[in-house]
């Protein structure tokens, strides 16, 4: 069983919070996610290499040349607040 | 005329010979869609006026005499996870509710060059997380065949929209299944391609290593036909494959006659419905009468693939999704003094539950301590399943098994038991971690649902697949009707 403790600390290293009763409930069900995954320690894999991509490509590199991209506009159309042509945040220095 | 009941390939026919505009076609589509959705609900955005002056301009085209693209004036529906530019792409997800892409996905530039005519975006599982739809932000959408049932996920409103008739074509994607068992709950037919066939750029990434765009269409021959324009290399995705262009509706007619025939004996077990492998052994006979050879075989790592799938994806899900933070685009909690409480609010908000076990999931495999018995432990695992596919495929040409362990469930029947919900897909995710290709082919009905064939194939084999899934289809003996003709059962 993993500990409230512990998915307090997941929580805070994937910036999201929860209340008291999301935590309970979320303690209980990843548990059993987790308990359900541990499966795979039965596998033997001593000398197996691990698999991260099944592609067998090589990052190709590219001319470093300019090209057409996103306007100022366009790169802010989403923007949840923005000014002077720039996306704007709290501040982080006093 | 009933238009709707039409195949991609009868309606393109019919456009290039002028019989039909292509705005006649998407006006009727439209019509249907308008007639129907309140009951399916499988649209999220529709692009009404757009897709008709798309329709306009490619009947332009036609009247005078210029070249018409591979999709001639065909209306498609895009799996809301593909960025459209100008069009809402919400990902099913109260974060992206409001977010416009400047720009298209590859895909549907592709599609666009084509003339094909991007008629809405579907409802899916909030950021393709989920087998049923109902994780959407927005809404549910309802099984054609039984308004009760599931879709299946996450692209369960592209699958419904094709089995209801509001469109002949769509796209959908796939990290662990979110094609092929919607395909089968629906009954249609549905590709997940080869992991490097079609591009990614554009497409809102779950998994990454694991993610691909494939088609959804009423017959093999439609969608054999989007494949084509879906396919290919692109230098914006860096792991698309450079290889030859394979028009795959060529030779789908060509027989089947020795062809060797794999079935997995992990997929047979007492996890899949008795009456669902019944079905599918069914379908194996008529591929025996068509000269195929079959034998049974075994993918020993199959029991460990749902595990490592979901650390792998659920991994990969957590680095992904930290770009979705309320700085850029997308929500942005009202309710912050600084920028950790901005993130903080923006994320816990802004993403559903299911979404957020994903990303803790995630988070704990990738944290310090935990990355050597879950992730690394994961990535080896794979290497094993991967090996049981290429070890298959040196002898055979095919992997047969059924796409669903279960028929489509009833709506509220799991979603509040994530385990039994991953449990669907645990006949689908070892073709993704492998990186090969497959597709799902209707084979019947039991109790009134449909059936999906599974059919698998080695890298880069879809012309195989295909070709298979086609002679099964002309042959499969089964009167497969899409729900709109069975409309005194549904009350379509």
């Amino acid at each position: 069983m993993i500990s409230k403790v512990e998915i307090e600390h997941v929580a805070n290293l994937a910036k999201l919070k929860f209340d008291e009763k999301e935590i309970e409930d979320f303690t209980e069900k990843f548990s059993e996610i987790i308990g359900y995954v541990e499966k795979l320690q039965e596998v033997d894999t001593e000398n197996v290499k691990a698999t991260y991509q099944v592609n067998p490509n090589i990052q190709l590199m590219r001319e470093d040349k300019v090209e057409e991209s996103f306007s100022n506009e366009e790169a802010l159309s989403n923007a949840p607040d923005k000014q002077y042509g720039y996306f704007k945040l709290p501040k982080i220095l006093d | 005329m009933d238009l709707i009941n039409l195949s991609a390939t009868e309606l393109k026919r019919k456009i290039l010979n002028k019989e039909i505009s292509s705005k006649e076609v998407v006006e009727c589509y439209l019509n249907r869609i308008e007639e129907v959705e309140d009951k399916i609900d499988a649209f999220i955005t529709l692009n009404k006026d757009e897709a008709l002056k798309a329709a306009e301009e490619v009947d332009r085209k036609i009247q005078n005499g210029e070249e018409v693209g591979m999709l001639s004036g065909i209306p498609i529906a895009i799996k809301d996870n593909i960025s459209t530019k100008g069009l809402k792409t919400t990902c099913g997800s109260k974060m992206l509710e409001n977010y416009i892409p400047p720009y298209d996905a590859t895909v549907i530039e592709n599609i666009r060059k084509e003339d094909g005519i991007i008629i809405g975006k579907t409802n899916m599982d909030e950021f393709a997380m989920g087998s049923s739809t109902e994780t959407s932000y927005f809404k549910t959408t309802k099984n054609p065949y039984d308004l009760n049932k599931v879709p299946g996920g996450s692209s369960g409103g592209s699958a419904a929209a094709v089995a209801a008739c509001d469109v002949p074509l769509a796209l959908g994607s796939e990290t662990g299944g979110s094609i092929r068992q919607p395909s089968s709950f629906c009954g249609v037919v549905g590709i997940k391609p080869t992991y490097g066939l079609v591009s990614r750029y554009g497409v809102v990434s779950y998994a990454s290593s694991l993610d691909q765009v494939g088609p959804f269409a009423k017959n093999v021959e439609d969608a054999a036909l989007l494949l084509n324009v879906l396919a290919g290399y692109d230098k914006k995705d860096s792991t698309s494959i450079s290889r030859e262009k394979v028009d795959y509706t060529k030779r789908l007619k060509e027989d089947i006659k020795g062809m060797k025939i794999g079935l997995p004996k992990e997929y047979f077990t007492e996890y899949v419905d008795e009456k669902v492998k019944n079905q599918v052994l069914e379908a194996v006979e008529v591929l025996k009468d068509l000269g195929a050879e079959v034998e049974e075989i075994s993918l020993p790592h199959t029991e460990y693939a749902l595990a490592c799938y979901y650390i792998i994806a659920n991994g990969e899900a957590s680095s992904n999704l930290s770009r979705f933070d309320g700085v850029n685009f997308g929500y942005r909690s009202a309710e912050y003094s600084n920028l950790e409480e901005l993130y903080k609010n923006s994320r816990s908000e802004g993403f559903g539950e299911e979404v957020k076990r994903r990303i803790m999931v995630g988070t704990y495999v990738l944290s310090s301590g935990y990355y050597d018995a879950y992730y690394r432990k994961a990535q080896e695992v794979r290497t094993l399943i991967k090996n049981d596919f290429d070890k298959a495929f040196e002898k055979y040409d095919i992997i047969l098994a059924p796409t669903s362990p279960i028929l489509p469930f009833n709506i509220g029947e799991k979603i509040d038991d994530p385990l039994a919900m991953y449990m669907s897909d645990i006949l689908t995710v070892s073709v993704n971690l492998a990186g090969a290709c497959a597709l799902s082919v209707p084979c019947g009905y039991v109790d009134g649902l449909p059936v999906g064939l599974q059919i698998i194939g080695n890298e880069f084999e879809e012309e195989k697949i295909l070709r298979l899934a086609y002679n099964y289809e002309k042959n499969r003996g089964i009167d497969m009707k899409i729900p709109s003709l069975r409309s005194e059962e549904n009350g379509l």
